[in-house]
């Protein structure tokens, strides 16, 4: 048996392992061996490359190689295990972004070997071999940038605002052309300056994308650049003719693509505009400026009316995640659950800068993942429910949405959370949320505002029950 | 200022077209009202309160002489006799069910304008006879199962032991099944239904029925309020439904029924062999054909397994006070919109489509059928979310998905054709890793969103195979740049991997609690 034939046996365990694993992270109760399936995947495909690449005549290459691998792979892991060991469980958006950006490095240099290392192959698939190194160096910078800007989006580094170039369309538009006619003028004469040429306009294209959208659609963008990566690893498959690669990259690139569909169809928002960057924003209209009279609440009558309530619904959002509250907010919960008040959290399908991303923070404050619903399970319930508690959330609770054909975000599924008996809403301020939309919600008669960061407003109404 | 006459049914009918209330307000549109001898005494009118409330009572034929002659049914023959030339009788004809009955009535000369032709549009709501009388229908069908039913609709646990509540199947949750639903539900029945329309889940869930949806991909959303006829599939399987029900329930009360067409055949002699011994079914449907296999209009039948089925077409009729005080409004509402002077003067305006509906002869000329009129009765469905983002899913013809289905799968063979050797195996393995990709996450839970996208972050640090098939080519530049390469995809592989563990761990059920 061949080194060959035995690498792709292996291959193919790899990927039946790697699809078992993301369908066992569709479910809870298989969601951690779907984890081991991962690992277990990974470490068969790469045991079986090193193998396949070190086998052979050893030549001082070979040696040199194999001690960069080793010291690559070391430095590598060491990084990664420490991130991932710091991260606070708040700030995964960035780290998932920027770790995409890592796979669209890693992809934008395996095109730049593929170029650089003259392919022994046939005249005929050399056309076909530029061409590959063209589109794995393409997608591979695209997501490389874009998930950088994400990053710098998250953290907050880099104004969230949405990047209005004139004619951005035309522009990202252009850069397709443009690679279009790069790449068959590559095919025809291969030239390094080319190739700068493409990494450039890829890296461009990429920043561009991901700039002109605001920072409320990130979890869309997150997830569209995760289907990104896995198309530069696909990319990279062809590039060298590794079935393994193709599979595992058109497997995160399609999944990536159907998870993103799925929070479009929830933002209602339009699948294309994403994937070719900037929702189409609307200029915000500024006569529904609703100004009204807000009414204050402070934490001990919050806490008597949450403490009299027969059900309490909590809808959290960014705002949640960026003080730090879901610990007081879990523990506000388990409290009143012990007073026989029915709490349950309602999660709209966007809220927080990544999916599922309250859901994590929740989880991580111990919340019972049985009383965390998604926004069509508990929307129905609301105008039988005593307190609401916003925390930190402003668009994915704003009346305008469902209410207001002339408003930004008009058709967004939104928590109607306006229709329960009470309303407290925690904030810092009155300024609007992400998408710069002034909301009717604070001027409701039965809304009451709780001023202040939200962890220590939460603390206090503790103090008061 | 015209006669109004109230003329009696015949000997099966118990209702009247009005009563003493409505009288007063014919009165009050500038009518003179004249009421036949006799004619609500079988809805508890009698002609003394006709007469208080303002009418004149009359032995003779001078209510079939009047102007206007007000009626339950479509008259018969020896009644058509006794009508003069140019008068306008107001009463349900079913005009696409009897055409002789219109030529007999314009050769009569006169006009006729049928209760049961009102259009179903909301502003006509306050006129639809077959709404108010399928209300009552529905009601009094309940009832009379419950008279031939022996034992309780409600559960209860008492000292002689425990009785089980009754199960109550309604086929056609229309507004005699919702008033069916609502009554027996109300009796304490468990309440079922079916309707082909899926749309109606929500009404009859509202009043304490449990819809049972027939799963098949097929969707009927009615343009004009009334049921249509259902797909070869779908009745399949609505067939299956009723048979199961027909095992488990103690009683149907169909009320299927497809305006021109016969009856549906809802339950078949099969289905009522499984019913227990004592179980009762309504047919409400029997005039027109009968839903049920084995009803007769108009008569109880005991089959062999002594099941009842009741085939009475009268229901509404044995209610007479109830349904002739409803009937009453509605034509008092229809002569409303017939008399705009309030002067007794009654004027046919063709140009309002519920005039231009109802009236099915005009001076001798028939004129049935009208224009259709296209109503909404159904839910806005998609409509609010077409708010302000263009929706990219726009719905494509059959045609067009065809024609690009074929397009596609050309290209593909195209490309496959020009592609040199190892491509085409790439692409075959491509399509199918997207496609599995597609429906391995396709149910995932949405708490799960966040590390199903760190996992397959980690996954896509797979790229580290490219750059380790690379790191030991001959070329220090590629290796240095392979090194780099393996780095950041180290980097998110063990990264990912632990990242995603650590979610995980967090995530619990509240049983532990």
């Amino acid at each position: 048996m061949s080194a060959e034939v035995i690498a792709t046996a292996a291959y193919i365990v790899a990927a039946l392992l790697f699809i078992l694993s993301l369908a066992g992270l569709s479910k809870h109760e298989s969601s951690r061996s779907g984890v081991v399936f991962g690992v277990t995947g990974m470490t068969i495909a790469l045991l079986a490359t090193i193998w396949l690449a070190v086998q052979g005549t050893w030549t001082a290459a070979t040696s040199i190689g194999v001690t960069l691998l080793a010291v690559a792979m070391l430095i590598g892991a060491a990084i990664g295990l420490w991130r991932a060991k710091v991260v606070e469980m708040t700030g995964m958006p960035e780290l998932i972004a920027l770790f995409h950006s890592f796979v669209g490095l890693a992809a934008v240099l395996v095109g730049w070997n593929g170029a650089l290392s003259s392919p022994e192959t046939s005249s005929e698939l050399l056309g076909v071999h530029h061409a590959e190194v063209f589109i794995g160096v393409f997608i591979g910078g695209v997501t490389f940038t874009g998930s950088i800007v994400a990053y710098l989006k998250l953290s907050a580094r880099m104004s969230s605002r949405p990047l209005v170039l004139p004619g951005k369309n035309i522009l990202n538009l252009g850069a397709l052309v443009v690679f279009v006619g790069l790449t068959v003028w590559y095919v025809i004469t291969p030239e390094l300056s080319l190739l700068i040429a493409v990494t450039a306009v890829s890296l461009l294209l990429g920043w561009h994308l991901v700039a002109s959208i605001g920072g409320g659609d990130m979890p869309v963008v997150v997830s569209m650049l995760n289907s990104y990566s896995g198309w530069a690893a696909a990319a990279a498959g062809f590039l060298l003719n590794n079935d393994l690669l193709i599979v595992t990259g058109a497997l995160v690139g399609s999944s990536g693509a159907y998870l993103s569909y799925i929070m479009c169809r929830a933002m209602n928002r339009s699948f294309f505009s994403v994937i070719a960057g900037g929702f189409g924003i609307a200029a915000p209209s500024g006569d529904d400026e609703e100004e009204g009279e807000y009414v204050e609440i402070d934490a001990a009558g919050a806490a008597e009316l949450l403490v009299n309530a027969s059900s309490v619904v909590i809808a959290p959002g960014y705002g949640m995640a960026v003080a730090q509250a879901q610990y007081p907010v879990a523990e506000l919960a388990s409290q009143l659950r012990e007073r026989g008040v029915k709490v349950r959290f309602g999660i709209h399908p966007v809220a927080g800068r990544l999916p599922g991303h309250m859901n994590v923070l929740l989880a991580e404050a111990k919340v019972p993942y049985d009383i965390v619903l998604e926004m069509d399970e508990v929307n129905d319930d609301l105008n039988e429910t005593t307190v609401v508690l916003v925390i930190g959330a402003n668009d994915t609770v704003n009346p305008a949405a469902a209410e207001n054909p002339a408003s930004p975000i008009a058709g967004m599924p939104v928590l109607r959370v306006w229709e329960a008996e009470n309303v407290i809403v925690f904030k810092r301020s009155m300024a609007p949320g992400y998408a710069g939309v002034a909301n009717p919600l604070f001027y409701r008669d039965n809304t009451r505002m709780l001023f202040g960061d939200a962890k220590e407003r939460v603390e206090d109404i503790l103090k008061s029950m | 200022m015209a006669l109004i006459g109230i003329v009696t049914e015949q000997s099966n009918e118990s209702r009247v077209a009005a009563t003493p209330d409505t009288v007063k307000k014919l009165i009050a549109l500038g009518y003179d009202v004249v009421v036949e001898s006799g004619a609500g005494v079988r809805a508890s009118f009698l002609d003394d309160a006709y007469l208080e409330a303002g009418a004149s009572v009359a032995k003779d034929k001078r209510a079939w002489q009047a102007d206007i002659v007000l009626k339950i049914n479509a008259p018969v023959d020896a009644e058509i006799k006794r009508l003069k030339a140019g008068t306008i009788l107001i009463c349900s004809l079913s005009p696409a069910l009897n055409p002789e009955l219109l030529t007999a009535l314009s050769l009569r000369g006169v006009t006729a304008l049928a209760m049961d032709a009102v259009p179903r549009i909301s502003r006509a709501q306050s006129m639809d006879v077959l709404s108010s009388m399928a209300n009552i229908a529905g009601y009094r069908s309940v009832i009379e199962a419950a008279n031939e039913f022996g034992r309780f609709f409600t559960g209860q646990v008492t000292a002689a032991g425990k009785v089980p509540p009754a199960k109550v199947l309604v086929a056609g949750a229309g507004v005699a099944g919702l008033a069916a639903i609502g009554t027996a539900s109300s009796l304490g029945a468990i309440v079922r239904a079916t309707d082909p329309r899926p749309e109606v889940a929500d009404q009859v869930k509202s009043i304490g029925g449990e819809y049972i949806p027939v799963d098949v991909a097929e969707q009927m959303v009615s343009s004009d309020g009334y049921a249509k006829a259902t797909s070869e599939a779908y009745d399949k399987r609505a067939a299956e439904i009723y048979s199961e029900q027909a095992a488990d329930v103690d009683i149907i009360i169909t009320t299927a029924l497809i305006p021109g067409r016969p009856a549906p055949r809802l339950i078949t002699a099969h289905d009522v062999a499984l019913m227990r011994p004592g179980s009762v079914i309504v047919d409400m449907a029997a005039a027109q054909g009968g839903n049920v296999e084995g009803s007769e209009a108009g008569k109880k039948v005991v089959t062999a397994n002594g099941v009842t089925i009741l085939g009475y077409t009268d229901l509404p009729s044995r209610l007479p006070q109830q349904s002739s005080q409803l009937y009453g409004t509605n034509l008092v509402n229809l002569l409303k919109l017939l008399t705009p002077e309030k002067n007794g003067t009654l004027t046919l305006d063709f140009e309002d489509v519920v005039q231009r509906s109802v009236t099915v002869v005009r001076d001798g000329e028939i004129t049935w059928p009208p224009p259709p009129v296209q109503v909404s009765a159904a839910p806005a469905q998609q409509a609010p979310a077409e708010a302000i983002e263009p929706r990219v899913a726009k719905k494509m013809s059959p045609a067009t998905k065809g024609i690009l289905f074929t397009l596609g799968i050309a290209a593909l063979f195209g490309l496959f054709v020009v592609a040199p050797a190892p491509l085409p195996q790439h692409f075959l393995v491509l399509m199918l890793a997207i496609v599995v990709g597609f429906y391995v996450i396709g149910k995932v839970h949405h708490a799960l969103h966040t590390p199903l996208m760190s996992v397959t972050n980690a996954i896509s640090g797979i790229v580290i195979v490219a750059a380790i098939l690379q790191i030991t080519a001959n070329d220090i530049t590629v290796q240095i740049l392979a090194a780099v390469g393996v780095l950041l995809a180290s980097i998110n592989i063990f990264g990912g991997f632990a990242v995603t563990r650590r979610m995980l761990q967090m995530f619990k059920k509240g049983d532990a609690k």
